[in-house]
């Protein structure tokens, strides 16, 4: 071993360089608040290897996003613990950059000569907030894909640059192109940026030495051991917390992002909050101040710290001001977050993030009028012909019909007669009400390969209630799924909020169980109201 | 003399405490390594949990197989890939025999380098046009670089229907 050592100093002075990096000497005060800079580092660490994993596994394209992440989650081994490390030592990280920044100010280690240091740590806390940003629209869920719509509203808001911005974000609309931006900054240009002023960070920390306090009585120490001992202490604690969170903490993945879901509020990660909070206290023409002067303010003002503090080292007790300055921002962060989490509402169907959305079976993705042409594709018999994808029948393979067929315009004429519309086919007519082919149509037009084996098994009594639901125009009123009108309130999840109990009296008498409700009462014969409930209490 | 000793006390502890914290650092740095590196292994290893079983696949039709002729028929089979489930067509070569429905469904690919063989009529074997590996109807290697028979798929008949099934594992 002392062999091999040797032969490499020799050949790399790798030995040295270690030895004078460890032994490295530090001020007799330093101690456990100085092991804050070295837990930031290693929850970097962290992150790059979760986050090569994750890459392993996951299809950057919306969409495609999504399935690659639940993939990871349900079905790779370790997959849910990989991603529960990366989501939340993203939260740790914040935490740990936030109470380095926190020691340094308060000891006072920014002033002369080490300003710099100080202004290259802003640059990296801002460089770990674009990590958050960039990374919470990844997973493609919900949350992430409204999340991202505000943020990036905020950005084409910004005075001066706002279309530069948006233009820069990949464009109106949060699509395909900002997916890939985030997806590029996340992972190809954030890492090796941070890594460069991490070398540049811990160049100037080791140039100035760590800040000795005000008076410093003993000699110097070494770094190695007893600093190195303490460190290692701090990620020990901090890791078995960060692997207790990712294996006893649900991870959010919502449903998959749904740009026509009206009813979704979207909000940021927790330590955004703040921002999200003080943005609702600035109105109309001001709503620029919350989203761009006082956060671009707080920056500058971070950044010049060192600048405009210039008075000498003094003991920590004595700094009273700085005490008070960070005291009123936490206070001023804590109260504001407090208040975006009380004040903002649980999203619609009181959907706990998690895996509810992983059991979402193929009929609950349609909407209603969709579903309810299952109703006849079963009476007609539709399957006798077209028995489904791969298997041969009389009829084509309805997964597969060519583009031009798929309009229902098309599908309506060709059921009412087929010989006229597709010369030689031997398809008997479907003699139907016209509202009735119109939903067959819909269904027919939703399959696919991978969905038609399960859609074809969708509950008779689920059915039964989406066609009752269309023929009692529900949707003229109520939005479910995307669909319908905003007369009334939307209907998804009701199951989450009503029992059936509820929902047949609220269906024979509205205006007992809602005074101000407008809707008619529905008189439904038992089986009918059986059906009705039954699908809708089932409906996410 | 008995200042000498304290020093020499001294001397001990800093050399305990010093090997402690050697100790400690590698060990729980040790730990932590292991606590990522076991999972990452597993998560990069393993195969992932099966969605679906097997399922069979109804492939052909049993009359239109002569007997005695491998056929090469093609059908519909699902694949999963990763994230992906894609409809995909695929083919096999039935082996009739001359009496009873005990067909054989050989994978078309050669267990040398993949590539896709053919039937020789003449020669009355599979044939590789790669590195002319050549199989029997049985499916065992009769000669070329092929290192094990051809690879087999389930396969049932049914009513008259032959039903293909997932790869038989190869020995």
């Amino acid at each position: 071993m002392r062999e091999l050592i040797d032969w490499l100093e020799h050949r790399t002075g790798i030995e040295t360089a270690v030895k004078s990096f460890l032994y490295e000497e530090i001020p007799a005060s330093s101690g456990w608040p100085q092991i804050m800079g070295s837990m930031a580092l290693f929850f970097f660490l962290i992150q790059g290897v979760t986050g090569i994993l994750l890459a392993f596994n996951y299809a950057p394209t919306p969409g495609e996003a999504y399935n690659s992440l639940r993939y990871i989650m349900t079905e790779v081994t370790g997959g849910r613990l990989i991603r529960g490390l990366h989501h939340w030592g993203a939260s740790m990280m914040i935490v740990v950059v936030v109470l380095h920044m926190l020691q340094v100010f308060l000891f006072g280690a920014y002033k002369k000569p080490r300003e710099a240091t100080w202004m290259m740590g802003v640059v990296l806390l801002l460089v770990t907030l674009a990590f958050g940003l960039t990374g919470y629209l990844l997973p493609w869920d919900n949350r992430a894909y409204w999340g991202t719509v505000v943020t990036t509203q905020i950005a084409a808001g910004a005075p001066g640059a706002g279309p530069y911005l948006v233009r820069l974000l990949g464009g109106e609309g949060v699509g395909v192109v900002t997916f890939a931006r985030f997806f590029a900054a996340h992972v190809v240009l954030l890492p090796p940026l941070t890594l460069m002023l991490i070398a540049v960070h811990v160049y100037l920390v080791r140039k100035h030495g760590v800040a000795p306090a005000a008076v410093e009585t003993a000699p110097r120490k070494k770094f190695y051991p007893q600093q190195v001992y303490k460190d290692t202490v701090g990620f020990f604690v901090a890791f078995i917390v960060l692997f207790l969170m990712a294996v006893f903490v649900q991870v959010p993945l919502e449903k998959l992002a749904d740009p026509t879901d009206t009813n979704y509020i979207p909000r940021p990660e927790w330590y955004f909050l703040f921002l999200f909070q003080l943005l609702k206290s600035f109105k109309g023409p001001f709503e620029i101040v919350g989203s761009t002067v006082l956060p671009g303010l707080a920056i500058l003002v971070l950044f010049c710290i060192p600048l405009i503090d210039r008075e000498p080292m003094i003991r920590l007790g004595k700094r009273v001001f700085a005490m008070a300055f960070a005291a009123l921002a936490l206070v001023g962060w804590g109260g504001l977050t407090a208040q975006a989490i009380m004040t903002t509402p649980p999203n619609p169907g009181g959907r706990a993030p998690g895996f509810d959305s992983f059991q979402l079976r193929d009929w609950q993705k349609l909407t209603p009028e969709e579903l309810s042409g299952l109703t006849f594709f079963r009476t007609q018999n539709c399957i006798a012909c077209h028995p489904g994808a791969g298997k041969k029948g009389t009829g084509p393979d309805l997964t597969q019909m060519p583009d031009n067929h798929r309009n229902v315009a098309w599908m309506v004429s060709h059921f009412k007669e087929p010989p006229e519309v597709t010369p030689g086919s031997a398809m008997p007519a479907v003699r139907l009400r016209d509202s009735e082919l119109n939903a067959l149509s819909l269904f027919v037009l939703k399959l696919t390969p991978e969905n038609e084996e399960e859609l074809l098994l969708a509950p008779v009594e689920a059915v039964k209630g989406a066609n009752i639901y269309r023929e009692s125009h529900c949707s003229a009123c109520h939005q479910l799924h995307g669909a319908g009108m905003k007369i009334g309130p939307p209907l998804d999840g009701v199951g989450d909020r009503r029992n059936r109990k509820w929902l047949e009296q609220h269906f024979r008498d509205p205006k007992s169980l809602s005074p101000n409700s407008k809707m008619p009462a529905y008189k439904f014969d038992e089986a009918q109201m059986d059906a009705l409930c039954s699908y809708l209490l089932q409906m996410p | 003399m008995k200042e000498n000793t304290l020093q020499e006390n001294d001397q001990a502890n800093v050399e305990t405490r010093r090997s402690f914290y050697t100790a400690f650092i590698y060990g729980i740095w040790g730990v932590i390594t292991a606590a990522l590196a076991v999972p990452a292994g597993l998560y990069l290893l393993l195969p992932p949990a099966i969605r679906k079983e097997s399922e069979w696949i109804d492939a052909s039709d049993l009359g239109s197989i002569p007997p005695g002729v491998p056929t090469e028929i093609s059908f519909q089979h699902k694949r999963i890939d990763g994230w992906k489930v894609t409809s995909e067509k695929t083919t096999a070569w039935i082996v009739r025999p001359d009496e009873g429905d005990q067909v054989t469904a050989f994978a078309p690919q050669c267990t040398h380098l993949g590539c896709a063989y053919h039937w020789e009529e003449r020669n009355h074997s599979f044939v590789c046009p790669c590195h002319a590996s050549e199989f029997s109807i049985q499916g065992q290697v009769l000669g070329g670089p092929a290192p094990r028979p051809l690879d087999r798929y389930e396969v049932k008949v049914e009513a008259g229907r032959i039903k293909i099934g997932s790869l038989e594992p190869h020995a």
